[in-house]
């Protein structure tokens, strides 16, 4: 990035900042309702000090990434016998229709109500979340592999176990890589909501309770954790993309197709 | 689903002997590759059989180069060997070997995206020779690439061609390539194709740049495409 973008960028945060403190000024707001940046930044730092912020952030964050390897191991395995059984894939179609176009957030009551106040409850849902998109892209990605390229190893007489480990599974790659993206930021969503509707720990905790003590400045420090969490996490994503794919580019060659839900 | 079932090939008996370079053409959509594929067992014709000898393995070259983006060149040409359980060493052994004979040496540890199309093309046939398969299918393989490096790779098939006395059955629509690299031409009619003409190619043996502008090969040309429009209309 050349220095005049990295310039630019910090003027745009200097006049959000700006924008912000003039609103304060201009309506004239409490503390409450909207408390200086600098405030926010002030009460982020005593509660790092403390701990008491990193406590809850370990467990949303732990929430978070065990969900989310749930669901894509469970995305993934299902989503590979649709993309290669044309029958499975009649058969299950319709229900795959509906179940993607259930709101999967609204079961997070139901699944608070039968696993818990506790940390399991949260996983639950994450999982849940991220299923849908990894299972969709899964059946992307395995369908999407050239059809040459099956042939070539069937004339080489390749095993079904070594289509996959060959050629199946490095072409979904860059799809999968794509969800995975996806995925990881609707987890970090569903532990929030599951931490909202039932919990004693975690920022999505934090959120409600700062909010019920009209403690404004904690409920923002709590989102802004939040995101940095959300921004790390998908950081690491694209890092392990890079690791795994070396080969691939984005927007070289082919248009890598994905569906959210 | 609904699809109508449609006879792609229709009476065509072709004897191909051993080091024979047939090429087959016929207009685009005749079913030349559907030939290829019933010969490389990808799809089982309704009626007739292709006599072959046991064991017999085939190589195949797809239209596009077909090549593993997540696979350097070398591994690419290896993936026969590593399917068949080779022990990875002697893989690159045998694979380093025919990369040489494709003049791709110096590539092996590139990656498909870093190599111009001629030199794609030039690893996939390095892939179909490494497990040195009884007969080498060629799906037009040069279709999609430009005039000059169309005409290097033709030179250099030949060059393989003699070196490896393989027999290759290379399928086309462009005549005057066909000329210059067959001892044999098929010509089909359009669908559902019938075999209409075998053509014995008197030329010799070894094809080079020099034989395109021959009184001998132009007039193999012009004799050919004659024959090739008045089946393909």
């Amino acid at each position: 990035m050349n220095r005049k973008i990295i310039s630019l960028q910090v003027l745009v945060f200097l006049a959000f900042i700006f924008l912000w403190k003039s609103v304060i000024f201009i309506f004239d707001f409490p503390e409450f309702i909207l408390p200086q940046p600098e405030t926010i930044f002030i009460e982020w730092c005593s509660m790092l000090k403390s701990g008491l912020l990193l406590e809850h952030t370990m467990v949303t964050l732990s929430e978070t990434i065990i969900g989310f390897v749930i669901g894509v191991f469970l995305g993934i395995i299902p989503g590979y016998f649709v993309a290669k059984s044309k029958q499975i894939d009649q058969i299950l179609s319709p229900y795959l229709v509906a179940l993607q176009t259930a709101p999967k957030i609204a079961l997070a009551p139901l699944i608070v109500m039968w696993f818990g106040f506790g940390i399991s409850s949260k996983i639950i849902i994450v999982a849940l979340i991220v299923f849908f998109p990894i299972l969709v892209n899964t059946i992307v990605g395995i369908r999407s592999v050239d059809k040459n390229l099956l042939d070539l190893m069937k004339i080489l007489k390749a095993s079904k176990l070594q289509i996959l480990r060959l050629v199946e599974l490095p072409a979904s790659m860059p799809v999968l890589f794509a969800a995975f993206k996806t995925g990881i930021t609707l987890a970090v969503i569903g532990a929030v909501v599951g931490e909202f509707i039932g919990s004693n720990k975690g920022l999505g905790y934090l959120t409600i309770y700062a909010s019920g003590l009209m403690d404004t400045p904690q409920v923002f420090v709590a989102i802004f954790q939040l995101t940095i969490i959300g921004i790390l996490l998908y950081l690491l994503i694209d890092f392990i993309e890079g690791k795994t794919i070396p080969w691939y580019r984005k927007g070289e060659e082919d248009v890598v197709k994905t569906s959210k839900y | 689903m609904g699809k109508k079932p449609v006879k792609a090939l229709d009476n065509i008996s072709i004897d191909v002997e051993k080091g024979d370079f047939l090429s087959i053409i016929g207009p685009s959509g005749c079913g030349k590759t559907t030939i290829l594929k019933i010969i490389a067992e990808l799809i089982k014709p309704t009626k007739g059989k292709i006599i072959k000898p046991d064991d017999f393995e085939v190589g195949y070259v797809f239209q596009n180069s077909t090549l593993l983006k997540w696979r350097s060149i070398i591994d690419n040409i290896a993936l026969p060997l590593e399917i068949k359980g080779m022990k990875k060493q002697e893989a690159y052994l045998k694979a380093e070997e025919v990369m040489n004979l494709v003049d791709l040496g110096e590539f092996k540890d590139s990656y498909p995206k870093d190599l111009s199309g001629g030199m794609r093309h030039r690893a996939a046939i390095a892939r179909s020779l490494v497990y040195n398969p009884e007969i080498l299918l060629m799906d037009e393989p040069f279709g999609a690439l430009d005039e000059p490096t169309r005409l290097k790779l033709n030179v250099e098939l030949n060059r393989i061609w003699i070196k490896t006395s393989k027999t290759v059955i290379f399928v086309t629509h462009n005549v005057s390539e066909a000329v210059f690299l067959s001892n044999k031409v098929a010509i089909l009619s359009k669908r559902p194709a019938n075999l209409k003409k075998i053509i014995n190619i008197d030329l010799p043996k070894q094809r080079t740049l020099e034989l395109l502008d021959s009184e001998k090969y132009i007039k193999q040309v012009l004799e050919m495409r004659k024959i090739f429009s008045q089946y393909a209309k």
